[in-house]
């Protein structure tokens, strides 16, 4: 018998006493199940993150001191205060696994390490998708842009890209920043720059959507380039991310 | 001899005669601009400067993925070499970026011109590349760290300019033109052999970085094999690799 056939033997025989391993969505699905109880019982995070935002829209209120915003204006304002919540968000993600050992449970697990991006990756997602719930309403309180009804559908294509986009970007450079000293200022100045292009697609596209006589339907191109961008940064944070994971 | 010192010699002496080549091709072979006068001459160190950065960017991500794939420290070395020597150069490229903005457009800054914004993205991101080493102490994980930043923010260069550059041409339609492609054949001619002075400096600086650091090294384990280890002030916290 030669040594290959050998060792798959003894890998059969353990496969049959121990239970298989999960899968990567599984167990990304065990992550993200454990992240969002954890944020059901402590409202730790995505609470935050909605007072965070609409504070922003009154700070923008006081500093560009416009009862109304509409195109450009608008567009911007609603941006710049999703990416600073998304921000927030980034600088709690891995704060628990780092502070309470869930990195070292999930080391010693025999599943794939790229389960962990998936999960927190999509964690915030979510998180972005609930606080937009609270943080578009808001706006159109605050900010009153014209033509919110009709634009909203476009609107809700764009905030999907631009959470995703966030949500990639965030999780690879939380995982970037966790283990540093200044985890909380690092996080922020890697990410800003790396977010910029996403926010160049949605406030351009979104700026016509908020424009009085502009026109009713989202701007293709800028959708199409703020999916490239997305798809691109899954690609490459999933490539490197399990190099993050390693003690 | 230490490999970062081969070549070192005939690549020093060529930079020398490139730069002189290129300044001399610059200010008497050239001729000046028909609206910008004299002071156009900065436009063949600027645009030298800022290309050679960015490539420099690159080849730290590509040097930062071939690290993560052997694990060898020189890799390490080499990409945060490549990125220390590009960001020095930004400075350089912002700076005279500037001075020929003012000259040619009467403003220091200019937002509608998509390849200054979009460098200055970069440059910003990159800026982070120290401050993420220096605070990571265990060398090993900033060694590693620092590669991911490195083949992230490398691939970030072109992508940036893509859409920086796309949203200017869907704002402001206009003739998308590269740099140069209507440059007088003088023009040219000094353009590209400041844009090689300029490449072979950044391969010359690289080189002797490395070397410094490689017979720093050397010194501080001769020094301690000689005085003992309580003679050598332990290395503190540093953002460059050992």
């Amino acid at each position: 018998m030669s040594g290959a056939t050998e060792v798959e033997t003894a890998s059969a025989g353990a496969s049959a006493d121990t239970p298989r391993p999960p899968g990567t969505l599984a167990t990304a699905a065990a992550i993200l199940r454990k992240d969002l109880t954890v944020e059901l019982r402590t409202f730790e995070t995505v609470p935050a993150m909605a007072i965070f935002t609409v504070a922003t829209f009154v700070i923008f209120h006081f500093g560009l001191q416009r009862d109304t915003l509409s195109g450009q204006l608008a567009a911007g304002v609603l941006a710049v205060s999703l990416l600073f919540a998304a921000i927030l968000g980034t600088n709690r993600l891995f704060v628990a696994e780092r502070e309470q050992g869930g990195f070292d449970g999930f080391l010693l697990a025999p599943v794939d390490r790229s389960a962990m991006f998936l999960a927190k990756a999509a964690a915030l997602f979510l998180y972005m998708a609930v606080l937009e719930l609270v943080a578009v309403p808001a706006f159109a309180l605050f900010a009153g842009p014209p033509r919110l009804g009709s634009a909203l559908g476009g609107l809700v294509l764009f905030l999907a890209l631009a959470d995703i986009a966030f949500a990639v970007i965030g999780t690879l450079v939380s995982a970037l920043a966790v283990h540093t000293r200044a985890r909380d200022l690092i996080g922020p100045i890697i990410g800003l720059p790396l977010q910029i292009p996403a926010l160049i697609c949605f406030a351009l596209g979104t700026g016509h959507l908020f424009t009085l006589h502009g026109s009713q339907t989202p701007p293709g191109e800028w959708l199409l380039i703020l999916g490239l961008y997305d798809v691109v940064n899954a690609l490459l944070a999933y490539a490197v991310f399990d190099f993050l994971l390693e003690e | 001899m230490s490999k970062h010192a081969r070549h070192l010699r005939g690549l020093t002496i060529a930079t020398l005669v490139f730069f002189l080549a290129g300044l001399a091709l610059t200010f008497f072979y050239a001729p000046d601009d028909v609206n910008q006068g004299f002071a156009q001459k900065i436009f063949y160190i600027h645009v030298p400067l800022a290309i050679v950065s960015l490539c420099g960017y690159v080849l730290g991500g590509v040097f930062g993925v071939i690290h993560l794939r052997t694990r060898e420290r020189i890799w390490d070395l080499r990409s945060y070499t490549a990125i220390h020597m590009s960001l020095i150069f930004s400075v350089g490229g912002l700076l005279s970026g500037a001075i020929w903005a003012k000259v040619a457009w009467g403003h220091w800054w200019v937002w509608s011109e998509p390849t200054l914004v979009s460098y200055l993205i970069v440059v910003l991101l990159f800026c982070t590349y120290q401050p993420l080493r220096f605070s990571i102490e265990d060398p090993e994980r900033q060694s590693m760290y620092a590669s991911v930043f490195s083949v992230v923010a490398g691939a970030f260069v072109p992508l940036n300019f893509l859409i920086v550059r796309l949203s200017e041409a869907f704002v402001h339609p206009r003739v998308l033109n590269l740099e140069g492609g209507t440059l007088p054949g003088s023009m040219a001619l000094a353009f590209y052999v400041m844009v090689i002075a300029v490449a072979l400096l950044f391969a010359t600086l690289m080189k002797f970085e490395m070397l410094a650091k490689e017979t720093r090294g050397q010194t501080r384990r001769l020094r301690r094999k000689l005085l003992g280890d309580d003679a050598v002030a332990p290395v503190g916290r540093s953002a460059a690799p050992l």
